[in-house]
């Protein structure tokens, strides 16, 4: 029972901390971005600003908007909060993790995606349609490639669920593996796609012919617009959660020991800090891909996460 | 496994990483950086294996490899291509997309090839002896997907650094004398075909090779 209560907490901490902190991460890519373009930048709190004006606002519907439409914003932020309770983040002594394994995750993503795409195309504008075939396009390429690249830590490990990846990959022996530099350049690829990041989208651009995320929420205003737009904070910071926990989980708690998780939560802390700088330097370095070079980038991503699995074979590491 | 053989299986799928880049660059300019890359890593392989393995003449090998395709070679290709205006986009005959696939399948295919090999042999580089063959074929289908010249005399040189490769993690390095002379032949193949170019091109007015298919004059 107390196994249970404490796990209970560990797991509402842990994603209070992650929906909390992910405006502050998005926050702190912009700002790093205007940095490296030598501006000033808005401040790293200004996605809370954000969020805090537009959920004063009131909302303007469509006419002939159907609950689809309003109902698409809380199935996305839903989506989100449960996915990053699945991600162990500091500790992984998680209640809700043997709820889904990585390959639900996709899963959810996808549930996500399509419901955004389907609500983008509900009333009917020409950019709404626009953008959810655009968007389409690019997540039945990703998807592929994001479940190659999990691929690799599951056959290292042999398991598929979380919290056995971290917990096998952060306390075992040091040893080089080839195949997870593969995985993780694959993985980059595919976060830069999925959260509609620089080569493949621009998230600060409101241009008609390259936007593909921004065409899908044009018609959301005050709070649905605010869930949505919380709720894609959060699927960057659990994109870089994810990678972090695949990728590098040295310094998070092992399972049922409290003492470890104020180190977790600095260690976590730097990691997030330096993933977002990175993220704001790759994108500030690469310049935005035609649509129809997305294929390409994706497919070479697909083929990296093969490139692992393969060489995981081949070598055994 | 022991560190060495960590760092060894590193540099081989570096190597087939660079491997496959090379196979989907569409620019002349960046073929001959990556080249001289692949160069690079094989050198650092050659002293990480004379190091594990205590093979004094492979510290040469490595020496030569970075002399001749780090730094004499790349120089020579980019003041050809400087000399011949030839550093645009390259044009593939098959796309990227599907090339890369193509490579897949090399790939599984060289592994499958290596692993009884692999299984058989006691050195401490056997497992990467199927990225090795999976470097040739590669640089094989580059050869076959390039329509210009310049593309295929890369894809060439790769190839050869494929076979090194194969040779280091078969039996640590082939006799000094025949490395040399692959050296050696390497660098006047390289030059005869610099002339060749301009050659070719004086006669087509373009380094295009299908021009070459045309047996008969119309």
């Amino acid at each position: 029972m107390l196994g249970y209560i404490e796990s209970f907490a560990y797991q509402l901490a842990q994603t209070l901390i992650v929906i909390l902190i992910a405006p502050l991460m998005l926050g702190w890519v912009n700002q790093c971005r205007a940095w490296l373009q030598n501006k000033s930048g808005a401040g790293v709190l200004q996605p809370y600003r954000v969020l805090a004006k537009l959920f004063q606002k009131d909302v303007v519907l469509a006419h002939g908007a159907s609950p689809l439409f309003r109902s698409a914003p809380y199935i996305q932020f839903g989506c989100m909060i449960l996915v990053a309770s699945i991600v162990p983040v500091i500790e992984t002594n998680l209640l809700f993790a043997p709820a889904a394994d990585v390959i639900a995750l996709v899963g959810i993503f996808a549930l996500a995606r399509i419901f955004s795409a389907l609500a983008a195309m509900d009333v009917g504008t020409a950019f709404g349609s626009l953008g959810a075939r655009r968007e389409m396009l690019v997540a039945s390429l990703s998807e592929p490639a994001l479940l190659m690249v999990f691929f690799t830590p599951l056959l290292i490990v042999q398991s598929s669920s979380l919290n056995t990846i971290v917990d096998t990959l952060a306390h075992r022996e040091f040893a080089i593996y080839p195949s997870l530099a593969f995985a993780a350049v694959a993985f980059v690829m595919v976060l830069l796609a999925e959260n509609a990041r620089i080569p493949i989208d621009n998230p600060a651009t409101h241009l008609e012919l390259t936007m593909i995320h921004e065409a899908l929420i044009l018609e959301y205003s005050g709070r649905h617009l605010a869930l949505i737009e919380w709720a894609t904070a959060i699927k960057l910071t659990v994109y870089c959660a994810l990678g972090i926990a695949l990728f590098m989980p040295w310094g998070m708690a092992q399972a049922g020991q409290w003492q470890g998780v104020p180190v977790a939560v600095l260690v976590l802390a730097v990691k997030l800090t330096l993933a977002g700088a990175g993220l704001a330097l790759l994108e500030t370095v690469s310049a935005k891909m035609r649509i129809f070079r997305a294929p390409e980038f994706l497919g070479m991503a697909f083929l990296l996460g093969v490139l692992g699995m393969l060489t995981y074979l081949l070598l055994g590491a | 496994m022991a560190f060495s053989a960590q760092l060894i299986n590193l540099m081989a799928a570096l190597l087939l990483l660079i491997a496959f880049a090379m196979l989907s660059q569409r620019r002349i300019r960046s073929l001959i950086f990556l080249f001289a890359w692949q160069g690079l890593v094989l050198a650092a392989n050659s002293v990480i294996v004379a190091h594990s393995t205590g093979q004094g003449h492979l510290y040469y090998s490595a020496f030569l490899t970075l002399l001749l395709k780090v730094i004499v070679l790349p120089v020579i290709l980019l003041w050809l291509i400087r000399r011949l205006n030839v550093q645009w986009d390259v044009e593939t005959l098959i796309n990227i997309p599907t090339t890369m696939l193509v490579g897949i399948v090399l790939v599984v295919f060289a592994f499958n090839l290596a692993l009884p090999i692999t299984q058989l042999a006691g050195t401490i580089t056997r497992s990467t002896l199927g990225i090795a063959i999976a470097i040739v074929l590669l640089s094989f289908l580059m050869m076959l997907t390039r329509r210009k010249a310049v593309p295929q005399v890369i894809g060439f040189l790769a190839m050869e650094n494929g076979l090194f490769f194969a040779a280091t993690s078969a039996t640590y390095g082939m006799p000094m004398v025949v490395e040399l002379g692959i050296a050696l032949d390497v660098l006047v193949g390289v030059l005869i075909l610099g002339i060749f170019f301009f050659q070719v091109r004086g006669a087509f007015d373009s380094l295009d090779l299908r021009h070459m298919e045309k047996l008969k004059e119309d």
